[in-house]
């Protein structure tokens, strides 16, 4: 970081007075929330969406993983076999019944790392407040996403434009398991909408934060601040 | 001088002036407490780098309404151990003293309406200002009686502790009053107002020689309970202070008054220091000038007040009371003699001066002497070094027996 740190003044008795004075001219760094959002950090956990291949097949194949591994017992699951006609997802089987209860779930994200197939991951939405019980519990009419591979917008979510991008940032971030040979790397399939998303580059400075929703916030916040009040974060 | 407006003894248009007087600045004391705690809120929210209420009509200007409105819904409780009928008079004592105090004070000029010459102030009793001491003392009343009624420990610690300290410095704000009716021959705020208008050099600031008005600031700061000097609401240590047991259209009536008492404030010091109305007016609209220029000086007081809150940290109580005894009232009576001397003729003037320097000198160092003495006392009974010296033989070990 540039610059000295802000110098230490010795306040004397009139001293408040200039001090208090002197802050009527900073700008303020509140957001006024229900109108404005701050952006949201790329590995926000907030709701779930079950995610589907490029080619619009479902990618749950109904395991139960992630209802096992459930610290909080949120997540409902029953597999059946694929019709052999018509499968909703490659392979034998595939998620009949999917219901998360959003009363429980402490959004731990442990079933995203358990989920074999990148089926479920957590989008940036955690803005919803339902007014009863049954609207707490997303079934998978609600989950899984659209043929554009967006998530659904229900009447109780608060969503701004582009918050229902990057549904799957705390799971490509975690997925090299941290070997740093993989680092930059996708190991991961596609997305019905995005295709084959882009890798957060980690330590190896390989990164690109448009593709991976990759901003810091207290690097946006932080130059909002004069430099004087130890604000301007980023290297400038 | 008594009032013109009775001038030609009392007729049904000098009554229907009064009551419509009366009706005026009732609701624009009403109205003004809604805009000056929107102010106070805003302008502190400022001074601490936040935004402030924003959410109420525009600018959050209709906050106070909002605020208003919530606490008339809520309900009204009253303590079992309360004395109901003291509980209850409690928030009008408080109240009415605020309300009452804005009548003595000229809000603007003379107009003449109906040939009836009106001043536009509720009232010009020939006692003046000694009214504004007498209702200032009532409010006294209101904060003790609300804390001892209240049948709580809190509320009575801190309507003690309010009560003793509004007293205290009542001596101080009266002495410098006091200046202010020597220099100016009167205790109508009418003439001391009129006497000022001159050019602004005149204003009493000026002629009573600047240190009065700070100690005047001083003293109202405290008597308004207001920060630095709010030790009656400490809500480390005493919760709400006198109205914790409080709630509901009562509370309200607190609330409501502690900030009429500011604006009341304000313009008081306006009228004994600022030459009250006066000001450069303009050949259209005469008598809106003197109107404008006292409603400025009085949103220029409020936002000092502000910045006080803002800039300064509280008090402890002691230095509270210090403040008051040690230095407000020897410095404002010393001034007062001086003020008074000056009067009678310039060599007195100096003489006076020379000498309260020098009992002023002589008291500073009394106090500080004392604080030393009483300094080395507590090093003496409390020092680590008494200590141990006093506790040498609880230490000693006893000698082993020799086995002999």
């Amino acid at each position: 970081m540039a610059g000295k740190p802000p110098k230490k003044r010795s306040l004397g008795f009139f001293g408040g007075f200039a001090v208090t004075l002197q802050q009527v001219a900073e700008p303020r760094v509140t957001t006024p929330y229900p109108a404005e959002k701050v952006a949201k950090p790329p590995r926000l956990h907030g709701r779930h969406v079950l995610n589907r291949y490029e080619d619009g097949m479902e990618k749950c194949i109904g395991c139960e993983l992630c209802a096992a591994v459930c610290p909080a017992d949120c997540i409902y699951v029953r597999g059946l076999d694929n019709p052999p006609d018509a499968p909703v997802s490659p392979g034998e089987r595939y998620g009949f019944v999917y219901e998360i209860n959003y009363l429980r779930c402490i959004h731990c994200d442990l079933c995203v790392e358990a989920c074999p197939t990148e089926a479920i991951t957590e989008s940036k939405m955690f803005e919803f407040s339902f007014t009863n019980r049954s609207d707490a519990i997303y079934t998978k009419q609600e989950l899984v996403v659209d043929d554009d591979g967006l998530p659904r917008h229900l009447p109780w979510e608060d969503w701004r434009p582009g918050e229902d991008e990057h549904t799957s940032g705390w799971m490509r971030a975690t997925s090299p398991s941290g070997a740093v040979e993989y680092e930059g790397t996708e190991q991961w399939s596609g997305e019905l909408g995005y295709g084959v998303r882009a890798s957060e580059g980690g330590q190896s400075g390989k990164r690109n934060d448009v593709a991976t929703g990759n901003i810091s916030i207290r690097a946006v916040e932080g130059d909002k601040i004069s430099r004087r009040f130890g604000g301007k974060v980023r290297g400038t | 001088m008594p009032d013109p407006l009775f001038a030609h003894g009392v007729d049904l248009g000098a009554v229907i002036v009064v009551v419509v007087k009366v009706i005026v600045a009732f609701s624009v004391l009403l109205v003004s407490v809604m805009l000056a705690i929107w102010f106070e809120r805003k302008v502190i929210s400022d001074m601490q780098n936040r935004v402030g209420p924003n959410r109420a009509g525009p600018y959050g200007i209709l906050q106070t309404l909002a605020d208003g409105i919530k606490l008339f819904f809520k309900e009204d409780l009253l303590p079992d151990q309360a004395d109901r009928f003291v509980f209850k008079l409690a928030p009008y004592l408080a109240l009415l003293p605020a309300l009452l105090i804005f009548t003595i004070v000229p809000v603007g000029g003379v107009v003449t309406i109906a040939h009836h010459v009106v001043e536009l102030q509720v009232a010009d009793p020939a006692m003046g200002i000694l009214f504004l001491l007498a209702l200032s003392s009532v409010s006294v009343y209101g904060t003790m009686l609300a804390g001892w009624s209240s049948g709580s420990k809190y509320p009575l610690l801190g309507s003690i502790r309010a009560s003793a300290q509004m007293i205290s410095y009542e001596a101080a704000m009266g002495l410098v009053v006091a200046m202010v009716i020597i220099v100016t021959h009167s205790l109508s705020t009418r003439t001391i107002v009129d006497s000022q208008a001159a050019s602004f050099l005149h204003w009493n600031i000026f002629r009573l020689g600047i240190l009065p008005f700070p100690l005047f600031l001083v003293a109202v700061t405290a008597e308004l309970n207001r920060p630095p000097f709010d030790l009656a609401e400490g809500e480390q240590e005493l919760v709400g202070g006198f109205h914790t047991e409080y709630s509901s259209v009562r509370f309200a009536m607190f609330y409501l008054a502690e900030f009429m008492n500011t604006i009341t404030m304000s313009a008081v010091m306006v009228t004994l220091f600022f030459g009250g109305p006066d000001g450069p007016g303009f050949h259209f609209l005469r008598w809106l000038w003197p109107i404008v220029w006292f409603a400025g000086k009085t949103v220029v007081f409020l936002y000092v007040y502000v910045w006080i809150r803002a800039a300064l940290p509280r008090l402890r109580y002691d230095q509270l009371m210090g403040v008051g005894w040690k230095v407000l009232i020897p410095f404002s009576l010393g001034w007062l003699l001086v003020v008074a001397a000056f009067r009678v003729s310039t060599i007195w003037g100096l003489a006076v001066f020379a000498g309260s320097a020098v009992a002023a000198s002589g008291l500073w160092q009394a106090i500080r002497v004392g604080q030393a003495r009483r300094e080395a006392l507590e090093e003496g009974s409390l020092g680590w070094r008494a200590q141990t010296a006093a506790d040498a033989h609880l230490r000693a070990v006893p000698e082993p027996d020799g086995g002999g």
